[in-house]
């Protein structure tokens, strides 16, 4: 008996000892962990309307620097919009965690059949046409134009979809109802037309 | 077949004798029993080669006279004992102790795994075995175990399929894999178990924390998983099966080979290779679901009744695709895809496996040893180490399209020792010790921010069980444990998500570096966790038996309870855990009822689960990003209750058919809030008609019945949301469960003898008979697709 428990105890010392060794090696290993550079992050974008007629550009702009963190986006539209008016447009989006800025309509543009950006108004305030085309003839939405009719407030949603279906029925149209695909950016801009 | 192993075995060891010429020596002796010294009375001794008897008396001693000088070999059996061999070397009278194992049964289920004490009579258990677990061969695990009442499971499509044990699931179970505690970043509901089902012969199902052996923190239950055991003779034997199914188009191919010597050695190696490709619901494509699965094992050992060890390695590489509809955008998206009749994104079949996707590689080493010493018990020491790796790769754009989004690599070491005393056959004791390590890495080069962060994990445990036999009826098990766990994290925060969190008022001095937008954070936790559990088992007559236990266990909260943070695409929400979490515990009580005459066996299992600080995840608001909105789901902490039955019902009418029905309820409230809880399995009854002509070819045809209730018992989770592109306000429905279902299959299966070692069996499975659409309530893809359609497989399984 005697015997036995010293033989056991021996056993259970010596695996013990390997045990806390083993583990003191792969704990001592442990650093502290490299930042993320979150790579496909979007926190910034930016619509740019020149009016036809000359004047100055209006800006309207969606920020989110903590991306998918509790912050909402902050929305900031430069100016309203003016009623009978033709405005010529460009789409940006960009990571601005990064310094300088990293710019994504780049990577939109190397992959413009697989994107699209659609423009929605309410209440009417202005229509929105697309001014480029990707490698298929469909509509990408970086260029385009925008018009106004009558005063009127409304908003107009900007949306930027990844893999939509671009033959589906009025997509080319600028229509989102069929287009399916993910959402990479979506942001509501309050417009007035005066 | 005492008969027929004492006659194998003492073919085995003939041996020619010499034969001098004085024959007048005697041999005398004493058989007693190695476990507890008692002298046995009723043994034979045998001495072939003269064929001379001698049996043991009252104090287990022998006497043979008129023996010739030189070697003899004696072959000493007796009714319950393993039948051992002598060589003797007889010069003159001679008396010699020989110790006989008296727990044949036992000896059959010794050492390859550690599951000794799961023979208990005390806890719930249902097993499943050979034929029942080979009809899976081309499946899942949970899937095998949805034919045991009370279980079910809980589905990512169709390849994900998460074992729930009496409504709970992921870290409330543990799954045992040759004695191993598999450690596979099980917190997460689309992270199925890593095993290859063809590497069990036998699983067993515990239902409750009855099993402190295996752990303290299995409130919902433990899985365990045993290879083959192995024959004690010298066989070279094997099985193959391959499987073919029209549903995915999908084959599936295992091989095992073993090869035992009489001396105990053996060595065992298996191979599984399955490929799907996209499977398919009665009326569309579900593309992008298909599977790729390898997986590998090879073990050795050394298997004699004193002592012997194993060595055991396994591989599994599964690549498992993800509903392409499944991923999503934002909430819109979401909206969009609920309301839509059918996938947004269905294409030709194929078998290619695109992002979404899961490409998961698990391997398992483990070296175990045991001894027996006399009259005293059995020492098992056991040490493993694990690998898991899992990608997932979300949809992504540009250069980063094939980089994965999520790449943790998980390393666990284990050491686990124990001593059975089982000297006294009515009161044995089993005492063990657990120590434990596990690292978890997170890659950053993901560009993705960590959704599980580094961290190191100790743990440490003590265990010791009491086994009682009362009296011929009653017999008793006691058990405590102790486990004792630490985790040291390290986690980046983003500055907003820490406050909005109020991690700031309580936290702040786990921040270690501040990087601009993100704090570096390193939360250390440690808990202190006390099981007990007690059962009673009584045999009222011949035909009634009743057990009850209780069961008190606490688990303390996984990474991802603790740590999640972030967005998941596959569901479009926004993830939190809470730092503020503490261990949940449950108090169990069940009761058993079972009957058993020569034609009907019936079991009603009951039970109430009691949770206190039940840790469950469930949407709390939306968030806006740059995306648009998206629901959050965080992790919270309730008092629950559980409360189910199950029954069981087996019977044999006339000699060719059985009827068998199993049924399951349970019910989930949260008792805090008085509400229902979310992911409750649903009710279900399933009934079979089988007939079977053992007289030819053991041939079997089941016909099977399979209803499922709605879920109408689930908490109300709907909440309004602004969809810009629309301009209108639109209730999500994440919450309302889908209708009754009622599925019809079919079985068939035929042995054929081809030569004398060499069996073939055919089997024939339809499932979803009547092509039926459907979605079940605990397939988290139901908000996209239907579930499965008609599905013809074939099996042919060849034993040599």
């Amino acid at each position: 008996m005697i015997t036995f428990k010293n033989r056991f105890m021996k056993i259970v010392k010596n695996l013990a000892l390997v045990f806390f060794v083993a583990t003191a090696f792969t704990a001592c290993s442990s650093d502290d962990p490299e930042v993320v550079n979150e790579e496909e992050l979007i926190t910034t974008l930016t619509a740019t309307l020149k009016p036809s007629g000359g004047g100055t550009d209006i800006i309207l702009k969606s920020v989110d620097l903590d991306g998918d963190g509790p912050d909402a986006p902050v929305i900031s539209v430069s100016a309203n919009l003016s009623a009978n008016t033709n405005y010529s447009g460009v789409l940006k989006v960009e990571n601005e965690t990064e310094s300088p800025a990293e710019d994504i309509t780049l990577e939109v543009l190397e992959e413009d059949e697989e994107h699209q950006f659609f423009f929605t108004p309410t209440n009417n305030i202005a229509t929105v046409t697309y001014d480029d085309m990707d490698g298929d003839g469909n509509p990408i939405g970086v260029q385009f134009s925008l018009a106004t009719t009558t005063a009127a407030t409304g908003n107009l949603t900007i949306t930027l979809r990844h893999e939509p279906i671009k033959t589906a029925s009025g997509v080319s149209n600028g229509d989102i109802t069929n287009a399916g695909g993910e959402t990479d950016v979506q942001a509501v801009f309050p417009i007035t037309v005066q | 077949m005492i008969k027929k192993i004492f006659f194998s075995v003492l073919f085995c060891f003939f041996s020619f004798t010499n034969f001098a010429q004085e024959c007048n020596t005697i041999l005398k002796g004493i058989v007693i029993d190695y476990h507890d010294g008692t002298p046995i009375y009723g043994a034979t001794v045998y001495i072939k080669s003269l064929n001379k008897y001698a049996t043991t008396n009252f104090e287990g001693k022998f006497k043979i006279e008129q023996l010739c000088k030189g070697e003899i070999n004696l072959t000493i059996s007796h009714i319950s004992c393993e039948t051992k061999n002598a060589k003797i070397s007889l010069e003159k009278e001679t008396f010699k102790e020989f110790f006989l194992e008296h727990h044949i049964e036992s000896l059959k289920e010794v050492s390859i795994v550690a599951a000794a004490n799961i023979k208990s009579k005390t806890i719930q258990s249902t097993v499943l075995k050979g034929k029942a677990v080979e009809a899976f061969s081309n499946q899942n695990l949970g899937d095998a175990l949805k034919d045991i009442a009370g279980i079910s499971s809980i589905n990512t499509g169709n390849a994900i399929v998460k074992p729930v044990i009496n409504g709970l699931h992921s870290s409330r179970i543990i799954v045992m894999a040759n004695g191993v505690r598999l450690q596979d970043q099980e917190w997460g509901i689309e992270h199925a178990p890593n095993l290859d089902i063809n590497t069990a012969e036998k699983i067993t199902v515990i239902k409750g924390a009855n099993s402190l052996e295996f752990g303290g923190d299995a409130i919902g239950g433990v899985i365990v998983t045993e290879p083959s055991n192995i024959r004690l003779k010298d066989s070279l034997y094997g099985k193959s099966i391959v499987s073919s199914q029209s549903n995915g188009r999908g084959y599936s191919f295992h091989s095992s080979l073993s090869k035992s010597t009489k001396k105990g050695w053996y060595v065992n190696a298996k191979t599984t290779l399955k490929k799907m490709g996209d499977f398919e619901s009665p009326e569309y494509v579900l593309t992008n679901t298909g599977l790729n699965s390898k997986a590998y094992s090879l073990q050795t050992g050394l298997k004699k009744f004193e002592s012997g060890f194993n060595v055991y390695y396994t591989f599994i590489n599964n690549e498992i695709g993800i509903l392409r509809a499944s991923h999503l955008g934002n909430i819109e998206d979401l909206v969009n895809a609920i309301n839509a009749p059918q996938p947004l994104i269905t294409n030709d079949f194929s078998y290619d496996i695109n992002s979404p996707k899961q490409d998961i590689t698990h391997q398992l080493a483990k070296v175990d040893y045991y001894k027996r010493f006399k009259k005293l018990g059995k020492l098992k020491v056991q040490y493993d180490f694990q690998n898991n790796h899992r990608f997932e790769f979300d949809i992504r754009v540009g250069n980063d399209r094939n980089k994965a989004s999520l790449d943790l690599n998980l390393s666990s070491h284990a050491i686990t020792s124990s001593f059975e005393f089982d000297a006294k056959t009515a009161e044995k004791y089993k005492v063990g010790f657990m120590g434990a390590y596990q690292n978890n890495f997170a890659n950053p080069n993901t560009g993705i921010k960590r959704l599980i962060p580094d961290y190191d994990k100790y743990d440490v445990g003590f265990f010791t069980i009491g086994n009682f036999i009362l009296n011929d009826e009653t017999t008793l098990d006691v058990g405590f444990r102790y486990d004792f766990n630490a985790i040291n994290a390290k986690k980046f925060y983003s500055k907003s998500r820490w406050e909005e969190r109020n991690y700031d008022l309580d936290f702040n001095d786990l921040i270690i570096a501040d990087f601009n937008t993100q704090w570096l954070v390193n939360p250390k936790f440690q808990f202190h966790n006390f099981s007990a559990s007690a059962g009673i088992s009584y045999q009222l007559n011949d035909e009634n038996s009743v057990l009850f236990n209780y069961g008190l266990s606490n688990r303390a909260p996984n990474p991802s309870e603790l740590f999640s943070d972030g967005l998941h695409h596959s569901a479009a929400r926004i993830e939190l855990g809470d730092l503020r979490l503490q261990q949940e515990t449950s108090n169990r009580i069940s009761a058993n009822y079972r009957f058993k005459s020569e034609n009907t066996s019936i079991l009603v299992e009951v039970f109430l689960n009691h949770i206190r600080n039940f840790m469950y995840i469930e949407p709390t608001g939306t968030e806006q990003t740059i995306r648009g909105a998206f629901p959050v789901w965080a992790y919270k902490k309730t008092n629950a209750n559980l409360f189910g039955v199950d029954f069981s019902l087996i019977q044999q009418i006339g000699s060719q058919f059985i009827l068998k029905n199993t049924s399951s309820f349970i019910r989930g409230k949260d008792v805090k809030n008085n509400r229902n809880l979310i992911d409750i399995p649903s009710a279900k009854t399933v009934n079979s008609v089988g007939y079977y002509l053992e007289k030819w070819h053991d041939f079997s045809a089941v016909i099977e019945s399979e209803f499922v209730f709605r879920q109408s018992l689930f908490p109300n989770n709907n909440f309004e949301t602004y969809i810009p592109t629309s301009n209108t306000n639109v209730l999500v429905d994440i919450s309302t469960t889908p209708n009754n279902y009622h599925l019809l299959n079919f079985n068939s299966d035929a042995t054929f003898k081809l030569s004398e070692k060499t069996n073939l069996t055919v089997g024939f499975t339809v499932t979803n008979i009547l092509n039926i659409n459907y979605r079940e309530n605990l397939n988290r893809l139901r908000f996209f697709a239907d579930d499965l359609g008609r599905n013809y497989t074939l099996q042919l399984k060849l034993k040599y």
